[in-house]
This record gives C-alpha cells, structure tokens and sequence, in this order.
C-alpha cells in the first residue's frame, strides 16, 4: 500500500467511466489507495503543493481491467506461468484485477488452495488477483465442493473451469446451493460426449484436414439444458467463452424472460476463425474451438447489442512440448493477458462498439458479474486504473511478452492503442518502457 | 532409365504431403513418369542406378507392411540405400518428440524421407523441420497421397483416361486418409465423384470437397465406372459408428448383386488389406476381370519410384 496521504493528480487526462459514461479531458486524483477526486475543472488553478504530479499528455485514463478468466500453473505447472509471472503479464496489459480458474494442481477446492493463492499475490503484490474455487471436488463434476466455507475464504465465484460440469444432476446442486451464499456458477458449457477426442471446429475445414471435429451443437446443447436448469433451480449462472450464434441468440432470449444469466467471450472468438487453424497452427487450438465467420460476426454482434456482458482473455499458457506437437496432441489454449486490450480495443477501431462500451465489457460489468466493487472511476474507488494511447499502431511481439508461455496466435498482428502506465491502489505497478 | 539428370522436368514441390494443392498437370506428369516404371519394374533387371548412393529412410509410426515394402522396393529399385526404422524400435517411443526426431534426421543427411503417422498434419510438421524431401506415407485422416495416384493409375491403364468417369469411394470415408486423397485427385482430373457410406462414416460437409453423398449402394454405384472399397477402420473408431459387421456387410458390403447396377466394365478397387466378408465379398475381391486390387500393388512400387525420382531431381540437379 502506499501511504495512505500519497497523493497523485493525473493531469491533462481523457477521462473515460463506462459506469458513469464520462468522457472528458481532465485531472483524476488519487489518495492512498482510492480515488479521491477528479473532473474537468479540478485543479484548474494549479495543484497544490505535496502533491505529485503525472501529465498524461491528454491520454486516455480508464478503470484497470478486469479479467475475469484466466488459467495459470501454479500451484503444479509452474513452468507454464506462475502468480508472478502472470501478474507482471497481467499489468503490462492494462490489467489491474484478474480471476484465477481452479484447474491447478491440486485443483482449488479448498480452502488452503485460496489462502495459497492469496499468499503468492501479496507478496507479488502487482494485479489484484481473485480465485475461483471449483464447484464439484476435484473437477470431477460429482459432489459439490465446500461452496460456503470457500466463499468466506475468498472464492469469488464457483466453476469447474475448463471442465464442463456435464452432470445434469452435479449442475442443478450447484446452482440450487450457492443461491444460499449469493455465489455465481461459471460454466464451460460443451458437452462432453459430443466434444471428446475433437480437435477443431467440425465442417469442411476438419474434414479437409482429416481432424476429429466438435460441432457447434455441444456448445448450444450444454447452454440449452443449463438455462433450464437455472431456471428449474433459481441461482446465477455465467457461461464462459461462448462462441456461436446460437448461443448469442439463446442467452439473448433468457435474458428476456428474466434469467439471471450473464456470459462472455474471448478475443480469439471474435478476432479469428477456424480458417486461422491453416495448416495444423497448434496455437490456434482452443476450447471451444474456433469457429467460421458467421459465428465470428454472431459474437461481434452480442458484444455490440449487450448479449455478451465481458470480454476475458480466456489466458491458457502452454510451452512449447505442449504445442509443438501433431495437432491431435498439442494442448488447448492460448496465452491472452497482453493482447487483451488492444483486440476489444480493434472493436472499437473497426467500428464495431463505442468506445466506453467496449471498455465496460472488459472493466465494470466483469467487475458487476463477480460481485467485485472494481472497474469504475468514482470517489472512493479503488485507484486501480490504465493509462493507454488509444490510437498508437503496434504489432503484436510475442517475445517482448511476460508471459513465461508464448503461445499466442496473434503474434505479428497489427493492432491499434496500448496501456502506458498500470495503476493498482494508487501505486503505479507498470509503466510501458518504448 | 538412365542416371543422367539433364534435361528433365523439375517438379515444383520440394515434398508430396498431399494431393490437395497439386495440378492435373503434376499428377499426370507423376503417372506417365509411373508407367515407365512400370515397364522397368516388369523387366527381368528391374535395377536402376538413377538413386545410386543415395539415402531414403522409411519412417514408420504405425505399422505398415504393404505401403512399407512398397517404398522400400521402389527405392532400392532406383538404386538408393534404405532403412526402415518404425516405432517399435526408434527412440520414439522413449518420449523423443517429432522435433527431435527431424533433428537427429537432418544431421544424417537424407536426401528423401518417407512417413507414415497415426496423426493428421504430423507429416507436415516433420517436413517443415527436416532439410531432405518428404514423402507422406499417410497421416491421420488427412491424406495418403501415394495411394491416390496409385489408384489413378490402375484406373487410367484400365479404362484410358480419369476425365468424365463416375468413381464410387464407399465405406469408411469419415476415417480415410485414401478416400480424400482419391478425392481430390479424381476431382482434379475431371472425374465425377461420389461417397457412400451410412450417415456416420461421412466426415462433416465432405460435400464442399465436391462430391456427392449416397447412403445406399444401389443409388451410389448406378452407372458408376470404378467402385473402390475403403477398409472399415475398426482400429481408429472411438465409439460405435455402425451396430455391426454383419449388418454393415447386409448393406454396405461389395457383392455381385450391389454390383450389378455399375457399368458392365465397371472395375473394383481396393487399397488393402480386406476385411472379408465385411465391406467386399470374397468373390467379388477375386474376379479377376473386376477386381484391380493385384493391379494396384503393383503399380504402387512404380508410383513410388516415379515420386521419388520427382522430388529428388533438384536435388540431383545441383549436384551433376
């Protein structure tokens, strides 16, 4: 923490709260650890002294982001990514809180699994960092975990993760049972029988390249029977990483009849296709998989009319013995902490959002989906914020990464706008180094 | 066949991975270059020296004998030295990756390499590593390119010519690494194809490769010129994708009956090995004046010869 009367005015800044809607050129003021003040007209008459001063040269100054899905090695596959090195990556991203799925090893079912996590993150002390605890023992989609007990130690929300929770039976007690703690379940909706030994999206492209595919129908199945189930049992369900129409369309209507069901997507959904799989690229192996263009628009479409609430980076670190491999066997995910940003900001740039909506998917609603009092700029806030460019063009560097995985399937894409500065409790974590 | 490499037709592909991508005019180049293989290999002194001090080595993750022996024989017919090494015995199975498998090969200076692997696009990955020629002996579901123009081959020395022909591919085509090479070689070279096979052995959209979809024999093989049978791949399945043998042979399986509505001349193929009784009837697999599938194995050996000869040619070049 800094002490507690460190004060910070950020000068000369275009200020921008999708909460609120603002965006006005300014000055913000951090106090501590909260944001004390801010507005066009502050210190208009000079700042007084004692008071730091940053000039932001009339950048962008946002909410941190919060990234709501992220997987990383520790504890058991440190070599993948560890709390640290995935909240120096995070930061560097513009991210000022993240949330951890469980599929660690040992899974985080209980409750010594969270006060680990939360020990590693304050002596890293860089990103807020969050933990999922998981919904069944183990993952393995059964009983029920512990859901009160890990809610008083800190789990934000409840899900098996990258696992679906393909019980029908394990789902409703899940969603039944963490009503009684007001506790979301994130679910990785795909059934499993559908899906297994799959590899890529099924269609012309699978079958040309002779791999196993996984029809859209697993994905669209798993959120039909889920809806009505949480409709059957009440709760708050979340569906992570949606990737087709039909699914846009599905939660679309449930939203209507009054479902208390929220969602997200990842960037690749929107910024690839299965046509980026090519000639067996293992880095465009990911789960759900990629998908074809109509589906690609279908989610761009979600995001713009507020079908799908939250962009998460989905980050998914694997080394290369666990890609440089035939296809069948190379491992699913990519790596996202870094390239999160500046592909919801190629929303905005292509003309698909506004820009202050598009920042909301990745900073208040994820914020408003965990129950987390983040992602706004008001007085009071947590003074976790992002200084970006809006507009400066830059090719994606995979190497220039901090993530100890390399797995990115955007590597020498040319996007627009970058984070500058990173600001977690009013204490400046990163700052971008040309 | 002379060893002198001047004056020939430089193929313009370093590795054959597929069939999909290549010309008609490529493959016909291939197939006339196989029929005179077929003349030297059918001459009491089938030998050559066009190879002479070169190395091939056949890579084999899953086991083969047919394909194995084919090209074994097709380079020691030109003259080169070749080594088999397969699984069971490389290091492969002490956990080495493919990487360091091209790495270890690359530093025994090859000049062609010959792989067959249990999965899609692993052929692929090895050839962007290693710096010799690469043949693919069949990858996954993806392709087996030598197969493709072997079959071509047999059909164009049988019937005259690929353009205008119905071809019938029927069987396990969801799991057929031959039928989409067969695919896309016939469609390149003008031929009318179709699939046919119950609805879950089609592999999704196949359509889009330009074929059309039959799930029964009789519709499938009407007036069809050539009806190849695919072996049912029990060993790839996960999961049931047909009730049984039995049932499958009722409906899917080649007997002079199914075969009655093709064209008279109408000729039958099958890559190997059969299952008997399951996707063609023993009588039918035996008659000679229908059944190719002696035919085929034959011209393998001159298919492969003609391949390697292709892919080695710069090579060669440079060095004369």
């Amino acid at each position: 923490m800094p002490n507690a009367n460190t004060r910070v005015a950020y000068r000369n800044a275009r200020l921008l709260d999708p909460a609120s809607g603002l965006d006005q050129t300014g000055t913000l003021l951090t106090e501590g650890a909260k944001i004390a003040d801010f507005g066009p007209s502050l210190f208009n008459d000079g700042v007084p002294e004692g008071i730091e001063v940053v000039d932001l040269g009339g950048q962008c100054l946002a909410p941190g982001l919060v990234d709501m899905r992220v997987l990383i090695g520790e504890p058991g596959e440190e070599e993948k990514d560890t709390i640290k090195s995935a909240s120096r990556a995070a930061v560097a991203g513009g991210i000022t809180a993240m949330a951890l799925l469980p599929n660690t090893d040992p899974v985080t079912d209980e409750v010594a699994s969270l006060e680990f996590i939360a020990r590693r993150a304050r002596e890293v002390r860089l990103v807020k960092v969050f933990a999922y605890a998981a919904a069944t023992r183990g993952t393995e989609g059964n009983e029920i975990t512990e859901m009160g007990l890990l809610s008083r130690a800190g789990a934000v929300a409840f899900t098996d993760g990258t696992k679906t929770i393909a019980s029908a039976k394990a789902m409703r007690r899940a969603l039944s049972y963490a009503k009684t703690f007001d506790k979301l379940i994130v679910q990785h909706p795909e059934e499993p029988s559908l899906a297994s030994g799959g590899m890529m999206n099924s269609g012309e492209r699978a079958t040309r390249l002779g791999l196993v595919g996984i029809p859209r129908e697993a994905e669209i199945i798993m959120i039909e029977r889920d809806l009505r189930l949480l409709e059957l049992s009440g709760g708050r369900l979340h569906f992570a990483h949606i990737s087709t129409g039909e699914s846009v369309d599905l939660i679309r209507n449930a939203k209507r009849r009054g479902l208390k069901v929220t969602c997200d997507t990842a960037p690749h959904y929107f910024a690839l296709t299965e046509t980026d799989v090519g000639d067996y690229r293992t880095f465009a192996k990911v789960s759900p998989p990629l998908r074809g263009e109509m589906d690609r628009r279908a989610i761009v479409e979600g995001l713009a009319d507020g079908t799908i609430d939250a962009i998460a980076s989905d980050h998914n670190p694997q080394d290369q013995d666990q890609k440089r491999l035939p296809f069948a066997q190379a491992a699913f995910g990519v790596i996202g902490l870094e390239t999160l940003f500046p592909l919801t900001l190629e929303l905005v740039h292509k003309g698909a959002m506004p820009l202050l909506e598009a920042l909301a998917c990745v900073t208040v609603k994820p914020a408003e989906i965990l129950g987390l009092p983040l992602g706004r700029i008001a007085g009071g806030a947590p003074a976790d914020l992002v200084a970006f460019d809006l507009d400066v063009p830059w090719k994606v560097d995979v190497d220039t990464f901090k993530s100890k995985s390399k797995n990115s399937p955007f590597e020498d894409r040319p996007v627009q706008g970058r984070p500058l500065r990173t600001i977690v409790d009013g204490r400046t974590v990163w700052q971008f180094e040309g | 066949m002379t060893g002198s490499p001047h004056n020939l037709t430089i193929f313009p592909h370093r590795h054959l991975l597929g069939i999909e991508g290549l010309t008609a005019g490529e493959i016909t180049t291939i197939l006339d270059l196989a029929d005179g293989y077929v003349e030297q290999n059918r001459q009491p002194s089938k030998k050559s020296l066009l190879l002479d001090g070169r190395t091939i080595v056949n890579l084999f993750f899953e086991n083969s004998t047919r394909t194995r022996t084919s090209f074994e024989l097709a380079g020691k017919r030109l003259g080169a030295d070749v080594i088999n090494m397969s699984s069971d015995g490389s290091s492969v199975k002490k956990g080495e990756t493919l990487i360091d498998t091209a790495m270890t090969l690359n530093a025994m200076h090859l000049d062609a390499l010959v792989v067959r692997h249990a999965d899609s696009g692993a052929v692929k990955l090895l050839a962007d590593k290693v710096n010799c020629s690469v043949i693919n002996a069949g990858d996954g579901h993806h392709e087996h390119p030598t197969q493709g123009l072997l079959d071509a081959l047999a059909i164009r020395r049988r019937l005259g010519h690929l353009e205008g022909l119905i071809v019938a591919i029927c069987g396990d085509i969801l799991h057929s690494r031959v039928a989409r090479s067969n695919i896309h070689l016939l469609n390149a070279m003008g031929a009318r194809v179709r699939v046919v096979a119950p609805p879950t052995l089609i592999p999704s959209q196949i359509d889009r490769l330009g074929v059309e979809i039959h799930h029964s024999m009789a519709t499938g093989l009407r007036d069809a010129d050539v009806v190849m049978m695919l072996r049912l791949q029990t060993e790839r399945m996960s999961g049931q994708y047909i009730p049984s043998t039995r049932e499958y042979f009722y409906f899917y399986g080649l007997d002079y009956e199914k075969l009655s509505v093709a064209k008279p001349h109408a000729v039958v193929m099958h890559p190997g090995p059969m299952n008997r009784g399951v996707e063609i009837d023993s009588e039918v697999a035996d008659d000679l004046k229908r059944s190719m599938i002696l035919d085929q194995v034959e011209l393998g050996v001159a298919v492969r010869m003609a391949v390697l000869d292709l892919l080695t040619r710069e090579r060669r070049c440079a060095n004369a």
